[in-house]
């Protein structure tokens, strides 16, 4: 599988009046979204909100029942530059580095080069110690950033993160999110949904704020939580419950 | 990673191909399959004189025992070289259809019959049509083979002899458990039945618990063992050559003296008879 | 002498008749599991993993088949390997390739549904991700069946001790011959009929350690296999 050195063909990520149901439920309404290059872009919204159904359907795993979502121009474009972090990530019953050279079959890579990929991986996101230990034994904090190791396997261009810190401990949020800001330095696009506003604050570009399966305000970070525009984002930056 | 289900794959395949490749081998090498009956097999007969046919002749003989009526099937489709029965009328029948070239007695011994110590129908003695029809009119408990073997189609030919008719479905005391020689005495010892026996088996079995010969020594109790070559005519797979070798050891002085000289706790359980003259 | 000590009297002894008794149970059983095993685990899998219609059918008819009575599948193979039967030219009625057959036969449908279930469960767990990787068909049976290993050792421990117990089938296709197709079972059935129960309850009481032995070590393996879980 070879890389294509032109500029990404993943972005921007175009949702046009994109409408996804699950099991006779709509989850997302009519939603029109541009993902473009640069620093992160941030969901934020209440539970159930929709920001993990518009995650999957950007990553490609959900299909809308209507509108078109394309990338880069395209539609129907296979996930092979797409990274999905989930917010409970499965760990493979097996090592840790096992787990990364999972991904790095799957992803084409050669078995020769596999083992400098695991370490290089490691190192970056800090499990270099525990390359042997069993994956499912991994804490919380750990277990993230072998997901996210596993993601950069694949060396995508678009990395989604589903509330990565929600179950985290502040010293392992800290630890993830200074990850995040490696990972987008070195020019990932990063989409992430968060609970956070803070971590909102902290991380994002844009933010896009869903409620009720459509978006509310969407903007640079500043903009949304700062100074909003429409009515539903001044309650739900206030701090008030949106019904 | 998957090295552990692949090497389990391998292993599995190669064991299935080692033993389909052990049995081809072993095809090829100097065997024949003997369908017999369990009387031959149960007395121990086999394992004194296999030895001696390998011995002698260098055939590695694999005996597959089952009643005579099953030998024979299974003589018919092909999947047996000797057989080794002791049922005249069923023989005859079979040389007949050509599944089998010929006839060779070989060896004799007797059916005994046997129940409890007690005789609570008087019995003992040595007239086997009388006994039968003791234990008829007193309907005492009987076991019967019921499994179309040689001493199965014996004692049913001994009720016709004694004018009796026997219906299991109606006589409640007569049964038939369809099964090999050891499983009915187990029946028969079990339920205080009588049961007729062959004498081998009756010497060999080890559960005897009380029960004793009650009628031996009529001419009607006489029970011959016979050799048939199965007709490679019929069935070109047979190994028409080492089975006949086989059968001529069997009939030759010395094969006929190996057969005499089996004893079983001091007795001589089969006695030779091959040649002219024998029935 | 007790059969007890009279078939341990064997042992000690080193009867080569006994331990060549032994040796083939357990090459037949053992073989005739291990080929089920890598025919039976990967369809089990690839059951699990495809949604296809009749698919309901196809479960159910694999669990109905794990109650297949051995003697009728033993009587199918005997007129099967018959020389008057379609496949009697390969020679293999009253040897151990037969038996081995007619056990794989039986111990397949345990293993390939016992396979299935677990894997279906553990597909729940695992879809997402493995969709998300893009993870092909074929990559993701052999993905579920490895991390699967663990408990799939107790499916194939189901499956031996099946083929472990199995005496009619075996009888029928390999005729109980003296020194070639004689397992402990079969001689245990032969030894009962000729009335020699000591002998035949000793033998019993080996096959029984045997298949406690098989069993302490697949708890052994599980035990292992729980570094693993969560």
């Amino acid at each position: 599988m070879q890389a294509l050195s032109t500029a990404s063909s993943e972005l921007p990520i175009c949702l046009d009046g994109v409408s996804v149901d699950i099991g006779g439920t709509a989850i997302l309404r009519n939603v029109s979204l541009s993902i473009a290059h640069g620093a992160p872009t941030v969901l934020i919204g209440p539970n159930g909100s929709g920001k993990t159904t518009l995650l999957r359907a950007a990553m490609g795993l959900v299909r809308p029942v209507s509108g078109v979502i394309s990338w880069g121009g395209r539609i129907d474009v296979p996930p092979l530059r797409r990274a999905l972090v989930f917010q409970r990530p499965l760990m493979l019953r097996r090592s840790v580095a096992d787990n990364l050279r999972y991904a790095l079959a799957v992803a084409g890579v050669p078995a020769a080069r596999r083992d400098a990929r695991v370490a290089q991986l490691l190192e970056l996101v800090g499990l270099s110690e525990l390359a042997e230990r069993p994956a499912p034994r991994l804490s919380g904090g750990e277990r993230q950033r072998l997901a996210l190791a596993r993601a950069l396997a694949r060396e995508p261009d678009v990395l989604f993160l589903d509330e990565p810190t929600a179950s985290l401990d502040p010293a392992a949020t800290q630890g993830i999110e200074e990850l995040v800001r490696t990972v987008s330095a070195r020019g990932v696009k990063l989409v992430m949904a968060t609970h956070d506003l803070g971590e909102a604050a902290r991380l994002a570009g844009d933010v896009v704020l869903l409620h009720k399966g459509a978006v509310v305000e969407s903007g640079p970070v500043a903009q949304v939580l700062h100074n909003p525009v429409t009515e539903g984002a001044r309650r739900f930056i206030a701090g008030q419950l949106l019904l | 990673m998957n090295s552990c289900r692949t090497k389990t794959g391998r292993l599995g395949l190669l064991l299935g191909v080692a033993l389909v490749a052990m049995s081809a081998v072993a095809a090829e090498d100097r065997s024949i399959v003997v369908a017999s009956t369990t009387s031959t097999q149960d007395s121990g007969l086999f394992g004194y004189l296999l030895p001696r046919v390998q011995a002698r002749t260098g055939i590695t003989v694999k005996v597959v025992a089952q009643g005579t009526g099953q030998a024979l099937e299974t003589a018919r489709r092909g999947d047996a070289d000797v057989v080794f029965v002791h049922d005249v009328e069923a023989e005859e029948r079979f040389v007949a259809e050509g599944h089998g070239l010929a006839r060779h007695p070989v060896m004799y011994n007797d059916f005994v019959l046997v129940g409890p110590a007690a005789d609570p129908a008087g019995v003992r003695g040595k007239d086997i049509v009388r006994a039968l029809q003791a234990i008829r009119q007193g309907m005492f408990p009987f076991v019967s083979r019921g499994d179309r073997s040689g001493t199965n189609q014996a004692e049913l030919r001994l009720w016709k002899a004694a004018g009796m008719d026997v219906n299991p479905a109606v006589d409640r005391w007569y049964r038939a458990v369809g099964q090999g020689m050891g499983p009915a005495l187990n029946i028969a010892v079990a339920s205080d039945a009588y049961v007729l026996s062959d004498r081998a088996t009756w010497i060999s079995f080890r559960n005897k618990n009380g029960f004793v010969v009650l009628v031996q020594g009529d001419s009607r109790l006489f029970n011959q063992y016979s050799l048939i070559l199965v007709n490679p005519a019929k069935h070109p797979d047979t190994k028409a050559a080492l089975g006949q070798k086989f059968i001529d050891f069997l009939l030759s002085p010395e094969g006929q003296r190996d057969i005499a000289s089996y004893q079983l706790e001091g007795q001589q359980l089969f006695h030779p008879n091959a040649g002219p003259g024998s029935r | 002498m007790t059969g007890g000590e009279s078939a341990l009297g064997l042992v000690f002894s080193g009867d080569p008749a006994l331990f060549a008794i032994v040796r083939l149970s357990l090459a037949v059983s053992l073989g005739a599991t291990l080929l089920a095993a890598v025919v039976g685990a990967p369809l089990g899998a690839m059951i699990a993993l495809s949604r296809f219609r009749g698919r309901q059918a196809i479960v159910v008819a694999l669990n109905a088949l794990m109650g297949l009575p051995p003697v009728v599948i033993g009587l199918a193979v005997y007129l099967l390997l018959s020389r008057s039967g379609p496949l009697g030219s390969l020679g293999l009625l009253f040897t151990p390739a037969a038996m081995v057959v007619t056990q794989t036969i039986l111990v397949l449908p345990i293993i390939a549904a016992l396979t299935r279930q677990i894997v279906e469960d553990l597909w729940l767990e695992y879809r997402d991700e493995l969709a998300a990787m893009g993870v092909g068909p074929l990559r993701r049976v052999r993905t579920l069946l490895w991390d699967a290993r663990f408990s799939l050792v107790t499916a194939l421990l189901a499956g031996f001790g099946r083929a472990a117990a199995e005496v009619g089938s075996i009888i029928i296709v390999g005729g109980n011959i003296e020194g070639f197709t004689r397992t402990m079972t079969t001689t245990i059935a032969l030894e009962t009929s000729k009335g020699n129960l000591p002998l035949a309850m000793g033998l019993g009481m080996i096959l029984l350690f045997i298949v406690l032995a098989v069993n302490v070590a697949a708890w052994g393996v599980k035990q292992f296999g729980t570094r693993f879980e969560h």
